[in-house]
């Protein structure tokens, strides 16, 4: 069934504004997206009447707040179908949720000499961390690459992965390219070598359905913010078999057993994660978001966002001097281009007065620049509330920009 | 002409403008008429990198005045780079320290000095400030 868009955009008021005098066309989705007023009112209302800090006091409002807070990470384990709601730990986002992985996962199992490997299409958050840690511990950090199509060349896994690699760290969909790299298939390689794998998720929780227990993957980072829920909040799955040997990420309150000055011993899981005040009001807002995209039929969504990509594509094909990075036979989401002649600052301010939201520049992966040769690209990311109508004038407002230069 | 003269003329020219489109344009025809500069002024010590688009800038001191030579990959930035040049370049330090590019604001770009913009073109009037301020020391000193 068709969903009814027209119907779902009244959900999001933000939609509904005019920009330097136009109607405003939203495609930097993969930045982050819009959020329904449904996790605007459970946030406020929570704010206005609920408010205490969680797991410290026996009074009313704190009992409340811990409830919330434990019914949203419910919330994110059934989203996500993990096994228990203790491999559901709650961060700031998708980046510190794979440092926290780089860094306690290095801590327990990576030594001088150890390898890590990384593909040649993740976003700097999902390279910088593992860099790091790599320096730290004296490990080796490597990359699987892809082709021109941005697929990634996955014959190349097998003689990547030795003895010595300790974890495997992919993207589930990339930020630049939109492919949906097969994620089954290198999880399933990886674990033939007994490799763990880390899927960056922050492009993919927004467009598919996770079952991590199906997928497999021994870790799953995604954000709030990029799935309709406010920022500053998201989480990391992790199976318990190797949270519970990783040491915590952080020292604080909350994450602790028992302290003395001459040894502390630290909480269960997933509280030895995470230390200090959580963001617990953005916790049940991301929690709220989820309830929002499960209350949508999600089989239609997605197949709509697929038209929606697949329309896209078409349309900026058809511009001559137009080109697409990233071809891969299975995309989400977003298109990447470049207008030939045209400088991606200056598209996306002209775009920006007609009303289109689009994100220009490095996009946080210099080295898919540095595979296509550009200093630059314009995105444009779509959600289930784009519309037809909508990629429409950006196409035909492409055709008369790019007749400016 | 003084830098403020020269300000007033460029109000001048954009207040012809109705529609932002036909401003762009114009800034971009600039960009388009401003002459390249030689490929050994676009190196790594002359970027002033902003997120968005690069700007490289250079500077040569003789006779009291600092003569500016830059250029900018982005078309839009590059319009108003030449813009800043017809101001500031060939000026004496003092006139560059006290005066602020008004006109920006004056022909409705003010969003491209905000600091969100990382483009480089705030970046470049602060670098073109700092080496006014150190010419005017060196100077001093003789």
């Amino acid at each position: 069934m068709i969903p009814d868009i027209s119907k779902i955009r009244k959900d999001f008021p933000i939609l509904d504004q005019k920009v330097h005098g136009k109607p405003l066309i939203y495609f930097d989705n993969a930045a982050t997206s819009q959020r329904p007023i449904q996790v605007i009112e459970r946030m406020d209302e929570f704010s206005l009447r609920t408010n205490a800090n969680i797991h410290r006091a026996t009074h009313y409002l704190a009992n409340k707040t811990t409830e919330a807070f434990e019914a949203s990470r419910e919330t994110v384990r059934q989203y996500i179908n993990a096994a228990e709601a203790a491999e559901v730990i709650f961060t700031h986002g998708t980046t510190e949720s794979i440092n926290l992985v780089a860094f306690s996962f290095g801590e327990a199992f990576i030594n001088a000499g150890d390898e890590v490997i990384v593909t040649e299409m993740e976003h700097h958050a999902n390279i910088v961390p593992w860099q790091m840690m790599c320096e730290r511990r004296g490990a080796v950090l490597k990359v699987l690459p892809f082709n021109d199509n941005g697929e990634l060349q996955i014959e190349l896994l097998d003689s990547l992965i030795t003895n010595k690699t300790k974890i495997l760290a992919v993207a589930h969909v990339s930020n630049t390219l939109g492919t949906v790299n097969p994620i089954r298939e290198i999880i399933l390689k990886a674990h033939l070598k007994n490799v763990p794998v880390l899927i960056d998720g922050a492009q993919g929780a927004p467009h598919f359905k996770i079952d991590v227990q199906e997928l497999a993957c021994d870790f799953y980072a995604f954000s709030g913010h990029k799935l309709y829920g406010p920022t500053g909040i998201g989480a990391l799955y992790g199976k318990r078999k190797w949270l519970d040997k990783m040491p915590p990420y952080m020292g604080g309150g909350e994450m602790i057993d028992r302290v003395t000055f001459a040894k502390t011993t630290y909480n269960q899981l997933p509280y030895k994660f995470e230390a200090g005040t959580p963001n617990y009001v953005g916790a049940i807002g991301f929690s709220a978001a989820i309830k929002y995209i499960q209350s949508l039929d999600r089989q239609a969504i997605i197949a709509y966002e697929h038209d929606l990509l697949t329309v896209a594509t078409e349309k900026l094909k058809q511009i001559e001097g137009l080109k697409i990075y990233g071809e891969a036979s299975v995309k989400a989401g977003l298109i990447c281009f470049n207008i030939e002649g045209v400088h991606p600052f200056d598209l996306g301010t002209l775009l920006d007065q007609l009303g289109i939201a689009v994100r220009t520049g490095r996009l946080c992966a210099d080295p898919v620049m540095d595979h296509y040769g550009v200093e630059n690209m314009v995105r444009a990311s779509f959600a289930f509330y784009n519309t037809f109508d909508e990629i429409n004038a950006f196409y035909k407002a492409l055709i008369r920009l790019k007749a400016m230069f | 002409m003084t830098i403020d003269e020269i300000q007033q003329e460029i109000v001048e020219e954009f207040s012809g403008f109705e529609d932002w489109m036909d401003k762009y344009a114009y800034l971009i025809e600039i960009g388009n008429e401003m002459a390249p500069i030689d490929a050994k002024y676009k190196i790594e010590s002359n970027l002033i990198r902003g997120c968005q688009s690069r700007v490289w800038l250079q500077q040569e001191f003789t006779d009291g005045k600092i003569k500016f030579i830059a250029e900018s990959d982005a078309l839009i930035v590059k319009g108003l780079v030449a813009l800043l040049l017809r101001i500031y370049s060939n000026r004496t330090p003092k006139e560059i320290l006290e005066s602020e590019p008004r006109f920006i604001d004056e022909i409705g770009l003010r969003q491209h000095l905000s600091p969100t913009r990382s483009n480089g073109l705030l970046a470049m009037v602060k670098q073109m400030k700092l080496y006014a301020l150190a010419y005017e020391k060196i100077s001093a000193k003789k």
